[in-house]
């Protein structure tokens, strides 16, 4: 009986795939028609997780629009970086810069760095006595993810939060168990606010964390401040609103006390634009921008290529497709709680995009 | 397509003659075949242990003892030690061991001798069934329901109604996610493996082997003491095994309940880290070669405990069937 189930199921499979062949074929000489599934790949690309939402949306709504259908795999930025410098993909994506010696080992050439969007990591807590959104500076989060500050009720917690109710209970740390590209960013944060971080614990993928728990995944540290008391961890902003997590006004370099929002982050990434050099490749930090409402713990997510292309026709495929994803595409971004590219620097982009192959944008 | 044109020249009858030599080379093929076949695994062996070895070479060279000493953990200095994390696979799987192995074999004992026949296939299903739950969910279940519970429930009651909270064995804070969440949902996941084997082992105790302990005048709670369990002892041992290994390297579920902190704690409340964990946290975005080998390296002492102990699982089932027959 078994066995007639598993024959019946590979026929059903092979029926399918013959299926799809026959009709990939029309599909590619006529673009336009395109369904967004089955048929052959034009790109792959493969890469960070974080922005990963976001560039699903773009790729089907992508593949809709123009035919161009794009296989990512949300491997991690490590195995993107990898797969790239191998040039087993067309593409790469990740939520930190390539280093140096990253940029050395890659097979085809100089790597160009085009931002994507502006991720954004709130600090997300379970006080239930505390009524109204708690604030917290840099130096604080630094000293409470150190270990330094380890009661809710602290003097220098209190002093910024006056009016509100403050427990006496632990602080207990929530951190990313696995590499992530949120903890890179949320390190680069401390390390750039607190000395005693940068030279203690260090910016990564993965750190050695002196305090707290490690859970598995964005969900994972949600899960466990929403169910902790005391509890408080850091998540992109989007899992902090779908679980419903209270999420702390951090103070700026400007020291305005700003909510994490999507708006908040462009702003940032704007601030943080206005200050680049000429010739910047992109490999920037961006995290603590200046100006009034920007949001300090925020990252740009990054699409690696080549800068010699080999294959004119793909060049042309990636080209057009970063140009709509700049424009276009960026209107997705909010809804999914990643902020849009601010438009001084998809000006600046436009160029460097240009020079993989021209066009306009459709 | 090929199915059909093959089918015709395999079936005529042919003559008697003709289909002994048939056979005959047929035979050898078979032999052939098959012995290629028995060929692959252990050249698969070869080759997965070369791969890792030899990607965890330079890690074991650079930090050689120390790598199964150190406690540091640290990818941003380039400073690796797997000690907390051999501890935590170790002493996960143990606890499981003394949870589930007790529990396990209740259960066969109850199916395979007390149990009516209505009661015996539906329980044993339902315990089979536990085999076939993905991890992950089992890690979901943990963090929602398991961890709560512990941190709610279980903790404070060791804690303020037991007043045991000073015994290192109970100390530290109540998270919830820790040693002994991972230990008791390593449990009911081994549990299945471990009451299967005895249950199916303890069936085929002859029948005679109880009689004569009951004729001895024995009870029947001293029919199985004394003539059922040792008789099946080397199977149950067995069946202990299979489910060790599955607890050594399970990743999932451990990762999710607990704490992924690389330190080493006596108390069954801390948090703590399994080898599996380290690898399947780190592996994706380890983008240093020193990184990478030292995951390697991790890989590879998982790889070797995992040989260890199968290896003296195996001496002690042969040393029994020895003692037995002897």
């Amino acid at each position: 009986m078994k066995r007639w189930i598993a024959i019946a199921a590979v026929l059903a499979a092979w029926a399918c795939g013959s299926d799809s062949g026959k009709k990939a074929a029309p599909d590619s000489a006529q673009p336009a028609a395109a369904s967004g599934s089955g048929g052959p790949v034009d790109l792959t690309g493969a890469g960070a997780t974080f922005p990963q939402p976001l560039y699903s949306k773009w790729f089907a709504e992508y593949a809709a629009k123009t035919g161009v259908k794009i296989n990512y795999q949300p491997l991690g930025s490590g195995a993107g970086i990898k797969q790239l410098s191998e040039q087993t993909v067309d593409f790469g994506a990740s939520d930190a810069p390539m280093s140096d010696s990253d940029m050395a080992k890659a097979r085809g050439g100089a790597v160009l760095h085009i931002p994507t969007v502006v991720g954004v990591v709130a600090i997300a807590y379970n006080v239930p006595e505390a009524t109204t959104p708690l604030k917290l500076t840099g130096p604080l989060v630094a000293d409470i993810f150190l270990g330094k500050i380890t009661k809710w009720n602290d003097s220098r917690i209190a002093a910024v939060n006056a009016g509100v109710k403050l427990p006496a209970t632990d602080i207990l740390v929530a951190h990313r168990s696995e590499g992530s590209g949120t903890t890179f960013i949320f390190t680069d944060y401390l390390s750039s606010v607190s000395p005693a971080w940068k030279s203690g614990p260090g910016k990564g993928k993965e750190i050695q964390w002196p305090v707290g728990l490690g859970a598995k995944g964005s969900d994972g540290v949600a899960a466990q401040v929403k169910q902790t008391r005391g509890a408080i961890g850091y998540v992109e902003l989007a899992y902090a609103k779908q679980n419903q997590i209270s999420t702390a006004l951090l103070q700026n370099a400007s020291g305005q006390f700003v909510a994490p929002s999507a708006e908040a982050a462009t702003s940032a990434a704007d601030a943080a634009v206005a200050k680049f050099a000429a010739n910047t490749d992109y490999r920037v930090s961006i995290v603590n921008a200046s100006g009034a409402t920007a949001y300090p713990i925020t990252s740009f997510t990054w699409l690696l290529v080549y800068k010699t292309q080999t294959d004119a026709a793909k060049a042309k495929k990636i080209a057009d497709f970063i140009r709509w994803a700049l424009t276009d595409g960026e209107k997705d971004a909010a809804a999914l709680d990643y902020a849009p590219l601010p438009a001084s620097l998809v000006a600046r982009l436009t160029p460097r995009i240009d020079s993989l192959a021209p066009g306009t944008p459709k | 397509m090929t199915d059909a044109s093959i089918a015709p020249t395999a079936q005529p009858a042919q003559a008697a003659g003709v289909r002994l030599g048939a056979s005959g080379n047929g035979d050898r093929i078979y032999r052939w075949i098959t012995t290629g076949m028995a060929l692959v695994i252990p050249i698969l062996l070869v080759l997965i242990a070369w791969e890792v070895f030899s990607g965890a070479w330079p890690a074991l060279r650079k930090f050689g003892f120390s790598f199964l000493t150190s406690s540091q953990w640290d990818a941003v200095n380039g400073k690796f030690g797997a000690a907390p994390a051999i501890f935590g696979t170790l002493v996960s799987s143990l606890i499981a061991l003394i949870i589930a192995v007790p529990l396990a074999v209740g259960v066969a004992i109850f199916l395979s001798e007390f149990a009516p026949t209505w009661i015996r296939q539906p329980v044993a299903f339902l315990v089979d069934l536990l085999a076939a739950i993905p991890s992950v969910v089992y890690g979901l279940w943990g963090i929602l329901v398991l961890v709560p519970f512990l941190r709610v429930t279980i903790i404070p009651f060791i804690k303020d109604t037991l007043h045991l909270g000073s015994f290192p064995l109970f100390a530290g804070p109540a998270y919830g996610y820790g040693m002994l969440a991972a230990g008791l949902i390593l449990a009911i996941m081994i549990l299945p493996y471990i009451s299967a084997v005895t249950r199916e082992v303890l069936l085929a105790v002859p029948r005679s082997q109880r009689e004569a302990a009951l004729a001895l005048g024995a009870t029947r709670w001293e029919m199985i003491w004394d003539a059922v369990l040792p008789y099946a002892r080397s199977g149950i041992i067995g069946g202990v095994i299979l489910g060790l290994g599955r607890a050594l390297g399970e990743t999932m579920a451990v990762t999710m309940v607990i704490g992924n902190r690389p330190e080493i704690s006596a108390s069954l409340f801390a948090p703590g880290y399994t080898m599996a964990s380290v690898i399947a946290n780190e592996f994706s975005e380890a983008t240093n070669d020193l990184h990478i080998s030292a995951l390697m390296a991790v890989g590879a002492v998982l790889f070797l405990l995992t040989i260890v102990v199968n290896m003296i699982a195996r001496w002690l089932v042969w040393r029994m069937g020895r003692e037995q027959g002897g």
